[in-house]
């Protein structure tokens, strides 16, 4: 089976007034299917250039990034667009809802870009908004509603297009630590009982936690990639 | 992406900002009714002076006698004496010409009963109500009879009815004195209002224009021919046979000028009009010049806004929009908003042409086509306008979007 995420080699520079900084300095990484994958490391390790890369927002310098066996360089910024339209679910740290506008609009705006027929994206959106467990708030607008509530209709955006991969990036970096928990017992759920496949970047090792691995970056390179033992 | 889609993005968008749309759109709003009631104030003006002038009949010709030389000055057109009623005979029998009407005026104090007024008599045949295009009121017009017996009959322009006959008694088989000969009155007048030139063209008595000439005047010339031409198109042909008719009867040979002079209303109005003409394109240079300020505010309230969405613009592309669909999205947004402003502009214009027309009693005609060209020129300026703030937005990269605070 095509591993989800096929990365050899990767390498991301970026020239900062003259000065080249080696964000990524030759990553080697696979994720298959059905894995809940960490990324820890301190700020400045490359772990979030590394989630860019891999969310096809930003392309790699040097090495190859192969997406559900499909080569990233070979693709135009209009096919990256598509590929995170279709198979890439986005979460942020800052939810990014957009303001004054419902659950369940927000929750269908990939769907949007995905091209689905309009009479399918509701019917999607609160099936998705059920499975995170806020369909009664599908008419709340955005701000009307808690930060918990918030990352979990982000979520169900992320699910609309039943994408290959979930990226998330500091899911739980805006909420409280009760909520937090929630939230990462919401990834674990869903990749225990749906086998979505999910990648977290954070740099808490209690979120690390839920993963099943957890990889560590330093300075851009891969120091420490290991299965969470069941026993632990 | 279906333009559907695009267009919905858009409307979404706008509807989500409603304070913010409201304020771009001010500027076109206020761009497009300044053009709508400029153009409506020179369209009206031109139309009023147009129809003052149709009112004097636009086949209208006018023969007046040349000006005479005595002891060095000279006299301006109308000083000679020259023009006949034969010479009115002769040009009624050319083809194109459908009447004639020789006319002699006079200024004299008209007396009814107590009341007096001084006044134009103005001495013409029955074709004139015909070449004035000028209806009665009531009663009846001069009859070939009357000319033929230069009868003592008068028909009243309506500001002569109102000065004679105050407290409204019928002018009709009243006497009227005129230079000391009494005239009944067998007809009045339609009101014409003012001419072309201000004059106020009811304020005269019309009678016979030989009872003009044999009891008034005493003379064997006229003030002027008023000559119909059949057909508005023949008025310049029917001009050159009146010169070389009147040329031969008067034994006018060139170089010697000619002692008459025939002058077309159509010229006078030519005149008039280009001048309302001049007037609307600068109201409407004007008003187009506020409308592409309009469009820059436009501009700039978009660029400001794709500064404030950098985030939106960064989600949405992370969440799989192509730049074209963010491209897409904002030119729509632009051209809702100047399309939108500019029809709202449209009922704006309306409504403050009535008022202007209402409060300063100036006469005011919209004409569609501003209409329309309003509403395309607003949508062109969202186009034009909207492009650089909508290519700005397509172009962000979404991870700097993403991250922009």
């Amino acid at each position: 089976m095509v591993p989800v995420v096929d990365v050899r080699g990767l390498t991301k520079t970026y020239d900062l007034d003259g000065q080249l900084v080696h964000a990524l300095a030759g990553i080697d990484l696979t994720i298959s299917q059905g894995e809940f994958v960490a990324v820890m490391g301190a700020s400045g390790s490359g772990k979030s250039t590394f989630m860019n890369v891999v969310g096809m927002l930003d392309t790699p310098s040097t090495g190859t990034y192969l997406f559900e066996g499909t080569d990233a360089s070979d693709l135009d910024a209009d096919q990256r667009a598509d590929i995170r339209s279709r198979r890439l679910g986005f979460v942020f740290q800052s939810y990014n809802l957009l303001p004054r506008t419902s659950a369940i609009e927000n929750a269908e705006l990939p769907m949007v870009y995905a091209g689905v027929p309009e009479a399918d994206r509701r019917r999607i959106a609160l099936e998705k908004l059920a499975v995170v467990g806020v369909e009664q708030l599908a008419d709340h607008r955005s701000n009307q509603m808690s930060g918990g509530q918030q990352q979990r209709v982000a979520i169900a955006r992320a699910l609309v297009n039943d994408p290959g991969l979930i990226l998330a990036d500091e899911p739980t970096g805006a909420l409280d630590s009760k909520t937090s928990v929630d939230v990462m017992n919401l990834f674990t759920k869903l990749n225990a009982e749906r086998g979505i496949t999910i990648l977290l970047v954070t740099h808490e090792p209690d979120v690390a936690a839920f993963a099943k691995r957890i990889v560590t970056f330093r300075d851009g390179l891969v120091v420490s990639d290991h299965l969470k033992s069941v026993a632990a | 992406m279906t333009f559907k889609g695009t267009f919905a993005l858009a409307i979404g968008a706008l509807i989500r900002n409603r304070s913010r749309s409201l304020l771009t759109m001010l500027g076109v709003i206020i761009g497009v009714a300044a053009v709508i009631v400029t153009v409506a104030i020179g369209v009206g003006a031109r139309v009023s002076v147009q129809n003052q002038i149709a009112s004097l009949g636009s086949n209208l010709l006018i023969v007046q006698p040349g000006s005479v030389t005595a002891g060095g000055a000279r006299s301006g057109f109308g000083g000679a004496s020259t023009l006949t009623p034969d010479d009115g005979m002769a040009v009624a029998t050319l083809p194109g010409v459908a009447a004639v009407s020789p006319t002699v005026t006079i200024r004299s104090q008209a007396v009814a009963g107590t009341q007096n007024w001084s006044t134009t008599v103005t001495g013409v045949a029955p074709t004139y109500t015909f070449v004035r295009s000028w209806p009665l009121a009531s009663g009846t017009f001069l009859s070939q009879s009357d000319i033929t017996s230069a009868a003592k009959v008068a028909v009243l322009g309506q500001t002569v009815v109102a000065n004679l006959f105050p407290d409204g008694t019928d002018p009709l088989g009243q006497t009227v004195i005129v230079s000391g000969v009494p005239f009944t009155v067998v007809g009045t007048l339609a009101s014409l209002g003012q001419s072309g030139q201000g004059q106020d063209q009811d304020d005269t008595i019309v009678v016979p224009y030989t009872s003009a000439m044999q009891r008034i005047t005493g003379q064997k010339t006229v003030n002027a021919l008023d000559v119909s031409a059949s057909d508005a198109d023949n008025v310049p042909a029917v001009q050159d046979e009146i010169t070389s008719l009147l040329e031969g009867r008067h034994r006018i040979v060139p170089p010697t000028p000619d002692d008459f002079s025939v002058r077309n209303l159509q010229d006078v109005a030519a005149a008039a009009s280009s001048t309302g003409t001049v007037m609307e394109v600068l109201l409407a240079s004007v008003a187009a010049v506020s409308l592409i300020v309009g469009g820059i505010g436009i501009m700039n309230i978009m660029l400001v806004s794709v500064t404030e969405r950098t985030r939106e613009i960064g989600l949405r592309m992370a969440l799989g929009a192509r730049g074209g669909t963010i491209l897409r999205q904002f030119l729509t947004e632009a051209v809702v908003l100047s399309t939108v402003g500019g029809i709202l502009g449209v009922i704006i214009g309306i409504g403050g042409t009535y008022v202007v027309a209402a409060l300063a009693k100036w006469p005011t005609s919209i004409p569609l086509s501003g209409v329309f060209a309003a509403v395309a020129f607003s949508a062109m300026v969202g186009i034009f306008f909207g492009y650089y703030p909508a290519r700005k937005a397509s172009s962000l990269s979404p991870i700097e979007a993403l991250r922009f605070e």
